[in-house]
Order: C-alpha cells, then sequence, then structure tokens
C-alpha cells in the first residue's frame, strides 16, 4: 500500500531521514516509536504531502506520491496530481485542528462536498453516521470551541473517516490531550482499527495501545528504521540496544 | 460685517454648503474605503502566491506607501491627461485615496492572515480542499475579524485626508471652507465649522472602533 524507497529529507543542512526504505501492507496498521527528532512525524507529513522529498519516492497504492511520470520521466508532483493522490489519505493532528469558523457539521461536510462532489444530504447522512460512531451526535450543531480537547479529537477523526480514506495518519493524536481524555480516543481508534480495513500509520507515545492496536511497530533512531517487529516481539524482547534503552526511558516515565 | 471674533449669522449662513461639502467628504471616504478594503485584501493574497507575482505586488505596496499620498493625487490629476486620461477630482480622490490606503490595510490583512495557525492550513490540505476554497472557506473567515479593528482606524484616518483633495478643486467640506472664507475674508467660522464636524464624526467613530476592538481582542 505504502512504499518508501531511498527517501531522504533534509531541512536546511539537517538529515531528518535518509535512504529510508519500508513498506505498509493493505489494512496493515503500524507504529513508529523512537525518541523525539527521530523522523517519525515527518514521514507522515511526508505521506500528506505537507513536505517534499530530497530524494528518492514514495508510492501509495502504486501511484507516485511526491512524484509524477511525464513523458516516461519522473517529475516532481504538481498541485493537482498532489490533490488527486491525497484524497485517499487522511490525517489526525496533535492539535486537532478543526476549523474553528464552522461547525462540527461544517468541517465533516467540507470536504466529502468539495472535493468528492457528494450532495449536501449525502454529506450530512455520512457526517450524522460518523458522529454516532464517534459519539458526539448531539453536539453536531456546535462550534469546536464548546467542545473539550478529547471531543474535538473525535471529532477530527471523523472529518479525516468522512473522506472515506484508504490510509489514516496518525500523529500523536492524544499527546494534546488532558489524561483522563486519552482513553476514550484510544478506545475509538481501536474500534475503527477492528471494524475498518483502512491501513493506519500511528506515530505515538502511548506503547500499552501500540502494543494492541499495531501488527508492526517500526523504531525510528537518526532517520532510519533500527528495529521493524509485531509488538509482542518488539515490546518483550528488543533487539536493538537503542531501542532497549528507548523503551526502559518510555516505561519509567509513563 | 462687524469685526467681533466670532459672527453667528455667518457662521449658519455658510453651514448649509459647508455641509453640502460634508457629503462629498463622506461620499470620497465610503467609496475609497470600499477600494482599500477589497484591494487591500486582493493585494494581500497575492502577497501569499507564486513567487514572482509576490514580489511585483510587494515592490507595489512598498513604492505606494513609500510616497506621500499628495504626489499620487497630483500624479493622477495632472500627469494622466498626458496619457490621454482626463478623470473627474472625485474620481481621483477616490481611486488615490484607495490605493493608497489599500497598501496599509493589505498590510492589516497580512498580519491577520499571519496569525491563523499553521495547523489549519495543513488540515485544509490534509483534506485536499482547493486552494481557492482553502482561503474563502477556512483561512479568510479567520483573519478577517480579527482585523475589522484596524481596518476601521483607516478608514478614520482616511475621512480626515480627504481634504487634500481641495488641492485638485474638489469642494469636500474644507474646499468649501475654503471658498466660503475667500469670498467673505471670515476664516474663522468657515474653518472651525469644518474642524468641528470632523471632530464630530471622528471621536464616535474611534470610540466604536474601540468597542469593536475590545470585543475581537487584537491581534
Amino acid at each position: 500500500m505504502i512504499v518508501f524507497d531511498g527517501v531522504e529529507k533534509r531541512f536546511g543542512d539537517n538529515v531528518v531521514l535518509s535512504d529510508l526504505d519500508f513498506t505498509v501492507a493493505p489494512g496493515e496498521h503500524v507504529t513508529l516509536i523512537g525518541p523525539s527528532g527521530s523522523g517519525k512525524t515527518t514521514i507522515l507529513r511526508l505521506l500528506m504531502s505537507l513536505e517534499a522529498v530530497n530524494a528518492g519516492t514514495i508510492t501509495v497504492a502504486g501511484r507516485y506520491l511526491s512524484h509524477m511520470e511525464k513523458g516516461g520521466k519522473l517529475v516532481p508532483a504538481d498541485e493537482k496530481h498532489s490533490r488527486e493522490v491525497r484524497k485517499h489519505i487522511g490525517m489526525v493532528f496533535q492539535q486537532f485542528n478543526l476549523f474553528p469558523n464552522m461547525t462540527v457539521r461544517g468541517n465533516l461536510i467540507e470536504a466529502p462536498t468539495r472535493v468528492l462532489g457528494l450532495s449536501k444530504d449525502e454529506a450530512n447522512a455520512r457526517a450524522e453516521e460518523l458522529l454516532d460512531l464517534v459519539g458526539l451526535r448531539e453536539k453536531i450543531d456546535e462550534h469546536p470551541s464548546r467542545l473539550s480537547g478529547g471531543q474535538q479529537q473525535r471529532v477530527a477523526i471523523a472529518r479525516a473517516l468522512a473522506m472515506r480514506p484508504d490510509v489514516l495518519l496518525l500523529d500523536e493524536v492524544t499527546s494534546a490531550l488532558d489524561p483522563e481524555l486519552v482513553a476514550g480516543v484510544l478506545a475509538l481508534l481501536r474500534d475503527i482499527g477492528e471494524t475498518t480495513d483502512i491501513t493506519i500509520l500511528c506515530v505515538t507515545h502511548e506503547m500499552g495501545f501500540a502494543r494492541d492496536f499495531s501488527h508492526r511497530v517500526m523504531m525510528f533512531d537518526g532517520g532510519q528504521v533500527i528495529e521493524d517487529a509485531p509488538p509482542q516481539r518488539l515490546f518483550s524482547a528488543p533487539e536493538h540496544p537503542r531501542t532497549k534503552e528507548f523503551l526502559k526511558a518510555v516505561l519509567e516515565r509513563g | 460685517m462687524s469685526q467681533q471674533i466670532w459672527d453667528w449669522n455667518y457662521a449658519f449662513a455658510i453651514l448649509p454648503l459647508l455641509l453640502e461639502g460634508l457629503g462629498l467628504t463622506l461620499v470620497a471616504t465610503v467609496l475609497g474605503s470600499i477600494v482599500a478594503m477589497v484591494l487591500g485584501l486582493v493585494l494581500a493574497v497575492l502577497q501569499r502566491g507564486p513567487r514572482p507575482l509576490a514580489v511585483v505586488v510587494r515592490g507595489f505596496v512598498e513604492l505606494v506607501r513609500s510616497t506621500p499620498l499628495l504626489v499620487q493625487i497630483f500624479f493622477l490629476y495632472f500627469v494622466l491627461p498626458q496619457f490621454g486620461i482626463v478623470l473627474s477630482a472625485l474620481t481621483v480622490g477616490v481611486i488615490a485615496l484607495g490605493v493608497h490606503y489599500a497598501c496599509y490595510t493589505s498590510e492589516v490583512y497580512r498580519a491577520g492572515i499571519d496569525a491563523v495557525p499553521r495547523g489549519q492550513w495543513e488540515a485544509a490540505t490534509a483534506l485536499s480542499l482547493p486552494r481557492s476554497r482553502v482561503w474563502t472557506g477556512v483561512v479568510l473567515p479567520q483573519a478577517v475579524p480579527r482585523v475589522v479593528p484596524a481596518l476601521g482606524n483607516y478608514v478614520i484616518s482616511m475621512f480626515k485626508e480627504v481634504p487634500l483633495l481641495t488641492a485638485i478643486g474638489l469642494l469636500d467640506v474644507v474646499g468649501r471652507a475654503q471658498e466660503a472664507g475667500d469670498t467673505y475674508f471670515r476664516y474663522v467660522e468657515p474653518y472651525t465649522i469644518a474642524g468641528l464636524l470632523f471632530l464630530l464624526l471622528s471621536y464616535p467613530a474611534s470610540l466604536l472602533v474601540r468597542r469593536l476592538e475590545r470585543r475581537v481582542g487584537t491581534i
């Protein structure tokens, strides 16, 4: 579903990802862990084409993301191509990023009507269905500022799902939440993981969640995957010394 | 006419003319403000556009901001006719005030746009919203309300700069005062009344802006 091939990303002189290769199968749930600055979030941002690669290629569902084919050659993707590929990818952000000038309903029907061309009725039906799923049906006509952080994040998840994405990117979605609100959001994500076949890439510091939600965990350090294993194996018997060190630090803190 | 300092009869006699002039001042302010609000927004958005265009727009804004309004008025009124473009004093006034202030309001809009968090752009991008819709649906509805008080202050400034147009013969309130003074050789009443008329409108307007400021918070 997702293929990174020799991907390099630099910010100025700072090399964030170097010669990165990995593959994610359709329907797979992959969690990226690692110290901050290890490039996990950058991977999600590259997939969302919020950043462009400096070298290498990324393909999603067999289509180039950062490039496009033109006259048999690979050229950097233009805005139209990016938007086309992006339609199949949804993202949920640490800071929710709901549109404060719209109601919950407005947030949910905006892209389906404008981008997918759904009618207002279809989009509304989809919005209501998703709000049922996230348990916030009664908030449909509220503005985001009237919701708690946990509720906002659940609406943001519903907003991403309203586009019926094939790939869902979760960027530290519980990091900005008060501790008592984290469980509700994680339960929702588990539910989505079980009831859909969406491919999910997740950056998180919730190791318990990573353990029972993911099929695979990738440990990042210095812009490289240093360990890639099923969670049971990686958490109980990490092989790489950096992984051991990282898990020890995280578990002590948690 | 007696030589008292203030002649009430004279003051009342010229008042209708001054009020007529005030009407023209208000017309110039309203039309100029519309130009400044709309063009300023366009200039602000273009400065976020493709690089060559953004540089040209930036250059234009700097040029207009760095030259006196009076010079711009004279240029439109006295230089353009050399190229076959003859405009009335009011038209020149509206264009000059509008464009001049647009370059200031564009900075205000820009500050408002910059204050919209990056996450909003990213969320809109992640939803694949077309660029035009990101502006009209997400960014501007958040940016513009915050800058309304600052825009209001520029409208008030513009109102007080309309008298510059007397230099090209526009009979605004100060133009009328000048006319009355030159006719009757009494200047105290007409200029005092003209000043009071400005005060009477500007001061309440600035109080209104201050109330707005408190409501939306400043940026």
